[in-house]
């Protein structure tokens, strides 16, 4: 039991704002209407491509000579980029037939 | 000092971009901006931690590898996004899910070997970003085989005790990887987790049918957003964490959205009602008799409405006829035929997509009418088109509590006057299950390719 709590005062800034971040996400996202959902997920898909930052990281800190490291990191970051520069560019093709379609 | 206020302070803009693009892109008004907004928000990101980051004073190192690695990345996922077809968007979005979910997996194997001090919290966020990352990743790759049409359902009764039991095995080595343990010798835990998770994204989504992969792909979009956010905890970065909780709570709230506009549950979905038992009894064979009807004639009796409704759904997408249906709706018009789409909200293989495609053929945003409205018209309705559409339209639905799609609202296409039916054959749609409204005295059956028949519908109506 004395772990649990260690780990919850340890992480106290932590925890506040992960349940924060969980009432926010599902706050901004209710009341939507139907024929947003492929661009909202699309746009959502683009964001976690944020995961990138950590592929960045793991290459910036890795030594030179560790080739599995670098390799595995070269990867992910080519894999990261694929999700953020496809998922918005995908999310902003989606919207322009919306703009289209108000224009008229 | 100032490096880390640049990039904290950088994080901190991206992330309100992130929670703003997300609000903006809730309402049709600001979508676009809001998409354009959160993604300053990651350029910002990525560019203060590539020129400004620091760990133990040390700048990020291998810049060129990175940058490289970075434009690789950026061209080939341009040039994917910018070719793929409207019709092929859902997929796209699955596709890119999916290197999201790869990139989270690999910065968890990396930093499992990198780093010797190995408590509780660190191994945890570890090895639940590597399985969640690694199971997002393979199972968006089947969800996206599945929309191109190139894997199939595999529904066997044994998968799914299989799945459940991988799943637990699953659970017990995270468990015994976060309590330090190595079942596999030194360092192969996270490799072993690595392949039974790749494993099980694939088993956890082979079962699930083709009409309910959007719900899948959205599902395994939050399910990046938490493993990115896992990341973020092992670096205690703040945008990876928030950018990565955002989306995995939005994302679950869009999936329930989502499974709510079909009117079934999360777990309906995920354990997978399409498909089942009883579904291919729903019709018996022998007494059913079809009507087909040539071009010609159905041109006479589009022409002759007052009013004509059009239904349109993936076939529409799949022949790439929303230019032709925009011609035939014209063409209508010009004889003095009132006419207007009944969009349901799932038709095609994403909510909105059939919106987003007849928008691209330049159809008025007003003519669009969601299900009820269009239900509302549909009895003072000469004709309904139906267009490659087949479960959206499926009056057992309401007729057979049994059905796999009970209670899923449906457009009561057979409410009105008379039925065209464009379809290629008579083969069932995703769920696949019958469709009595092909049966019924009031319909019509047009086998054809949605777009040939559509162009050449316009010819003869044209003339009519």
């Amino acid at each position: 039991m004395d772990w649990i709590i260690d780990y919850f005062i340890q992480n106290r800034d932590f925890i506040f704002l992960l349940i924060m971040m969980i009432f926010l996400g599902i706050e901004v996202i209710s009341h939507v209407p139907a024929i947003l959902h492929t661009p909202l997920m699309s746009g959502a898909n683009a964001i976690h491509g944020v995961v990138i930052i950590g592929s960045i990281l793991i290459m910036g800190y890795s030594d030179s000579d560790d080739y599995l490291s670098l390799g595995l990191g070269f990867l992910a970051v080519v894999l990261g980029t694929l999700n953020v520069v496809g998922g918005f560019v995908v999310t902003n093709r989606m919207l322009e037939m919306f703009k289209k379609k108000r224009s008229k | 000092m100032w490096n880390t206020f640049i990039v904290e302070g950088g994080y901190l803009i991206g992330a309100v971009t992130f929670v703003l693009g997300l609000k903006m892109l809730s309402h049709p008004e600001t979508a676009r901006r809001g998409n354009l907004l959160a993604a300053f928000g990651m350029a910002l990101a990525i560019a203060v931690t590539l020129f400004f980051y620091r760990r133990d004073g040390q700048p990020v190192g291998n810049l060129p590898w990175i940058l490289l690695a970075m434009a690789i990345g950026t061209v080939i996922g341009w040039w994917m996004a910018v070719k793929v077809k409207m019709t092929a968007m859902p997929q796209m979005v699955s596709f890119f899910n999916g290197m999201g979910g790869a990139c989270a997996a690999l910065i968890s194997l990396v930093e499992y070997k990198a780093h010797p001090q190995h408590e509780l919290g660190f191994l945890l966020s570890i090895f639940l970003g590597l399985v969640i990352g690694s199971v997002s990743f393979s199972g968006s790759m089947v969800a996206y085989l599945k929309l191109e049409g190139k894997v199939g359902n595999a529904h066997h009764p044994v998968l799914r005790v299989l799945n459940v039991l991988v799943l637990i095995g699953i659970l017990a080595l995270i468990v015994v990887g976060a309590l330090g343990l190595e079942p596999f010798g030194e360092g192969n835990l996270p490799w072993v987790l690595f392949v039974i998770a790749l494993l099980y994204g694939v088993m956890f989504v082979m079962p699930i049918g083709g009409a309910d992969m959007p719900v899948v792909i959205s599902l395994l979009n939050s399910f990046t957003g938490v493993a990115a956010a896992m990341g973020g905890f092992l670096y205690d970065n703040m945008i990876m964490l928030t950018g990565g909780i955002l989306v995995g709570s939005a994302g679950t709230i869009l999936t329930i959205l989502m499974t709510r506009a079909m009117n079934r549950s999360l777990l309906n979905v995920l354990v997978g009602a399409f498909g089942g038992a009883g579904a291919a009894a729903a019709v018996k064979d022998g007494d059913k008799t079809i009507k087909e009807i040539s071009i010609p004639d159905a041109a006479i009796m589009l022409a002759y409405s007052q009013r004509v409704a059009i239904i349109p759904g993936y076939g529409l997408a799949v022949a790439q006829a929303q230019h032709a249906c925009h011609d035939l709706e014209k063409a209508l018009e010009e004889k003095g035929v009132e006419v207007y789409y009944a969009i349901h909200p799932v038709a095609g293989r994403m909510p909105g997509h059939m919106n987003v495609l007849l928008a691209e053929a330049d159809v008025p945003y007003d003519k669009l009418l969601e299900a009820e409205q269009a239900n509302e018209l549909l009895p003072q309705t000469d004709v309904a088109i139906v267009v490659g559409a087949n479960d959206v339209v499926n009056p057992l639905a309401e007729t057979d509590p049994t059905s796999p799609i009970a209670g899923m609202p449906v457009i009561r296409a057979w409410e009105a006057k008379r039925v065209i039916v464009i379809k290629r054959s008579l083969r069932p749609g995703y769920a696949k299950i019958d469709n009595p409204l092909f049966y019924m005295d009031n319909t019509y059956m047009l086998f054809n390719d949605a777009k040939k028949a559509l162009s050449e519908l316009v010819l003869e109506v044209k003339q009519a």
